[in-house]
């Protein structure tokens, strides 16, 4: 079985106008969204209180608030269904600083009466710890984003670099942009998600600039790295859809049946992969082109590099043959 | 079918990978296995944090406590001996022992003494504040360690986090009531305090303001078992608990289970010296904060044994008792994170995630059998290795599989055959332009290399990030998908290398490429 049979190089770059235009503006009504709707911080970020129940039957909600109303600790508690009708989240923002006294129990005491019900999860993050994984969050990205662009710096060159970073930038920003538009909560899960993102987008585009890093190195002078580019990306284009398509899988079995507490990450690395996977051949590589990466020179400093390997070999035989 | 050097190590990486993964994959007695997660198989998880400036105030308390006892025992007259959150001062009446006084405080480490006139002020140096603070965080752990393996569950956790944070993890709690005991035995201050009540006052205590009772030095205290009954009580103890040598469940005439407690030497010598001079009168025995009861002295006690009486349980009575031997906490501490998990979540989550793992599995193999036919087929036996060997180190490191962790694993397995992609992509692409399919594969290799390790250690790098910057859960995702990302170069790389070289005489006569790389050549 063939998707692509590779024929001849495909135009990309010609279409890579409406593609950044494309980009450009989904990632500012990403920024758009982010700034009006903003990120809706689950407990890890911000701190509160989430108690899970399970029921038996259907969760008979309307009941649920009305026992819970009127209870100090409770104040400003938002309850909704979980996955499915049998299971809720009650979410609060306050917590509780007491060891012994829990509001799992407070819960439990307070339902009690209104069916047969579990409570199966109690999650409470203080304040000081949500600031502080805030924080940790927020360098975690800038380090990874960091260490990558030095390693692609230094397997490439700067421009290689600066172009996958800005396509980093360009999925991270879209994907967080879904992320806020459908209200996910965003707790450490969704962080690893977005980094897991950064990883994978980046495979993506360096599979390319692998190819065109070569198309460079084995091309005639006289080409335009146009047409280098537009070779690598029609080269790799099986490859791109095919591990886009095993990783798709796997994380929509993951979204379907992975359950409910996974979702907030499957649904972030679903939207991610199918930015990577645009990102790598549409917004990185035309990047790359208008940075006006110089073929011809590039030869010129490969050859440069070819002689003094040569002269350094020659000196070495010499030295070893015993003429010097 | 030809040996090399690449099918061995394949295959000792592929046996290493099932017989280390089986004591986890088929839960063995013996063996080293995976650790479930407290959000697959339930459990507590607690970030603690300790109010170090109650250390503060208990060692003041404690300096105050010495001062009057020293006084005592050398007939030396002193007045107006009182305390606040950072300091004790008092007055010696006798300026002649001023002197002899001096030397007793010198010998408290850390004080700052000052002097006006006959009154004595002792503060604690900045230095002696630091180090008091930072043993009430190493003392916190250290006590909550001790409780809690007396507790019986299997391997509780207890570390410190960052510098002052104490992270509590434990595993297989079952019950509500089970996670409220452990909840409570953690948190118990079980400070011990012998205190004298104040018998010339202590008929008008229900008359009084604790402002009132502090002008007198005094305190009031409530019974344990009925809080209307009020005791008022010297404010500074005759001793604490940390003259505490042992504390065992005992029981009364009566069959009631009791505390018996036994005080050090230097406890039962001030225990002996209290109980000898106020005959007749009444001693409180103080547990945080609460009187358990208040016994008339009848004579002078000496060899430095006790009881607390209470109205408690055979079970409350021994989770008190490890409290008492375990010591007191030098500070109070409060929650700061808590995550909790019923099992029968953790179970559900396992199996959600091995429904998707499965499935997803499932799924790929599938494709990449119909895309590239026995390189698929080649890639797959690469991917099977590669579960088992992610297994097999994780088991080996005892590491943690947590529910992130799972789809870390998931995502390992859509990621581990794009090496198999890229590289058969190549081949295709080398056979399309005319070379033999022996050659392809040689050369097909050679240039999906740098493409392959570049890509893999980009994917690291954030993996690392995330282990350091990561905490609980995600590192768990962080570990499985950086130990899946190498075994991958193992199985995927030099593995399915390793079955084309054994395979190569038979691909060398073959021309049938449909059944080797799924095209038509």
């Amino acid at each position: 079985m063939e998707f692509f049979r590779y024929k001849s190089a495909l135009n990309f770059m010609g279409k890579s106008k409406i593609a950044i235009a494309f980009s450009i503006t989904l990632v500012l009504l990403s920024y758009a969204i982010l700034a009006v709707k903003g990120f809706n911080y689950g407990i890890d970020f911000a701190g509160g209180t989430i108690v899970q129940v399970k029921y038996d039957k259907e969760a008979p909600i309307d009941k649920i608030r009305e026992r819970l109303q009127g209870n100090k600790l409770f104040d400003n508690a938002s309850i909704t269904e979980f996955g499915s009708p049998n299971e809720i989240v009650i979410r609060m923002k306050t917590t509780t600083g007491s060891v012994t006294q829990d509001i799992g129990d407070v819960t439990r005491e307070a339902l009690k009466g209104t069916g047969n019900f579990e409570i199966r999860r109690v999650d409470i993050v203080g304040p000081k710890v949500g600031s502080e994984l805030r924080e940790k969050g927020i360098m975690s990205m800038l380090l990874a984003i960091a260490g990558i662009l030095i390693y692609v710096a230094f397997r490439f060159e700067w421009r290689f670099a600066v172009a996958s970073i800005v396509a980093l930038i360009h999925d991270v920003s879209i994907a967080s942009g879904f992320v806020a538009l459908f209200g996910i909560d965003v707790n450490l899960d969704v962080l690893a998600a977005l980094l897991t993102l950064l990883g994978y987008s980046l495979n993506d585009t360096i599979i390319v600039f692998d190819r065109i890093r070569e198309g460079i190195v084995t091309s005639k002078k006289t080409t335009s790295l146009q047409e280098i580019i537009n070779e690598s990306i029609t080269r790799t284009l099986s490859r791109t859809t095919l591990t886009s398509l095993t990783t798709f899988f796997v994380i929509f079995t993951l979204f379907m049946f992975g359950g409910e507490i996974i979702h907030p990450f499957a649904f972030t690395m679903l939207i991610g992969i199918v930015i990577g996977t645009y990102s790598s051949i549409f917004v990185a590589s035309p990047i790359l082109l208008w940075f006006g990466f110089d073929v011809k020179k590039y030869h010129e400093k490969l050859a440069e590099k070819a002689k003094r390997e040569a002269e350094k070999n020659r000196m070495r035989e010499q030295f070893e043959s015993g003429v010097m | 079918m030809k040996l090399n050097y690449r099918i061995v190590i394949f295959a000792l990486a592929l046996v290493f990978g099932i017989v280390f993964s089986v004591p986890s994959l088929l839960q063995t007695e013996g063996g080293k296995k995976i650790t479930l997660g407290l959000d697959l198989q339930g459990g507590l998880h607690m970030l603690l944090g300790v109010k170090t400036d109650e250390a503060i105030k208990s060692r003041i308390k404690s300096v105050a406590a010495s001062i009057k006892h020293y006084a005592e025992r050398n007939d030396i007259l002193i007045d107006n001996l009182t305390f606040d959150d950072e300091s004790v001062s008092f007055e010696v009446l006798d300026s002649d022992e001023v002197k002899s006084f001096d030397e007793f405080l010198k010998k408290i480490d850390g004080a700052q003494i000052s002097q006006e006139g006959s009154v004595i002020h002792i503060t604690f140096s900045p230095k002696e504040i630091k180090k008091i603070k930072q043993l009430a965080i190493d003392q916190a752990i250290e006590t909550i360690r001790n409780r809690l393996d007396q507790f019986g569950l299997s391997e509780p956790l207890v570390a410190k986090q960052g510098k002052d944070k104490i992270l509590v993890e434990l595993a297989g709690i079952k019950t509500p009531q089970e996670e409220q005991r452990a909840r409570e035995l953690i948190s118990r201050a079980a400070k011990l305090e012998l205190m004298a009540v104040d018998e010339e006052r202590n008929a008008r205590v229900y008359n009084m303001s604790p402002a009132d009772a502090a002008e007198y030095g005094d305190v009031i205290l409530a019974d344990a078992k009925n809080p209307k009954i009020k005791y008022l009580v010297h404010e500074i103890p005759i001793l604490d608990g940390s003259m505490l040598t042992g504390a065992n469940v005992g029981f009364d005439q009566n069959n009631r289970p009791v505390i018996d407690f036994k005080l050090n030497a230097e406890g039962a010598d001030i225990f002996g010296d209290f109980t000898g001079k106020n005959v007749g009168k009444r001693l409180a025995i103080v547990l945080d904060g609460k009187v358990f009861s208040a016994p008339n002295i009848n004579e002078r006690i000496g060899g430095g044994a006790g009881q607390i009486s209470g109205n408690y349980t055979v079970l409350e009575a021994k989770d008190l008792a490890i409290a008492l031997r375990s010591g007191a906490l030098l500070a109070p501490i409060y929650l700061m994170e808590k995550r909790s998990v019923g099992p029968s979540l953790g179970a559900d989550s396992i199996k959600a995630s091995m429904v998707a793992l499965f499935g997803g599995f499932a799924l790929v193999i599938i494709f990449m059998v119909v895309y590239y036919r026995m390189a698929g087929v080649i890639a797959n036996i690469a991917l099977i290795a590669n579960l088992f060997l992610l297994l097999a180190v994780m088991s080996l490191f005892g590491a943690t599989l947590t529910l992130p962790g799972m789809a870390g694993i998931v995502l390992t397995v859509g990621m581990a055959v794009d090496a198999n992609v890229i590289i058969s992509e190549r081949i295709r692409e080398l056979i399309y332009e005319g070379k033999s399919m022996h050659k392809a594969i040689e050369e097909g290799y050679a240039n999906a290399m740098s493409a392959i390790l570049d890509a893999n250690i980009t994917t690291l790098i954030a993996a690392v990030v995330l282990y350091v910057y990561g905490t609980g859960a995600i590192k768990g995702f962080a570990i499985t998908m950086s130990i899946g990302i190498l075994a991958s170069m193992l199985t995927a790389i030099l593995g399915t290398h390793g079955i084309y070289d054994m395979l190569e005489d038979k691909i060398r006569k073959s021309k049938d490429y449909k059944f080797w790389f799924g095209i038509k050549g």
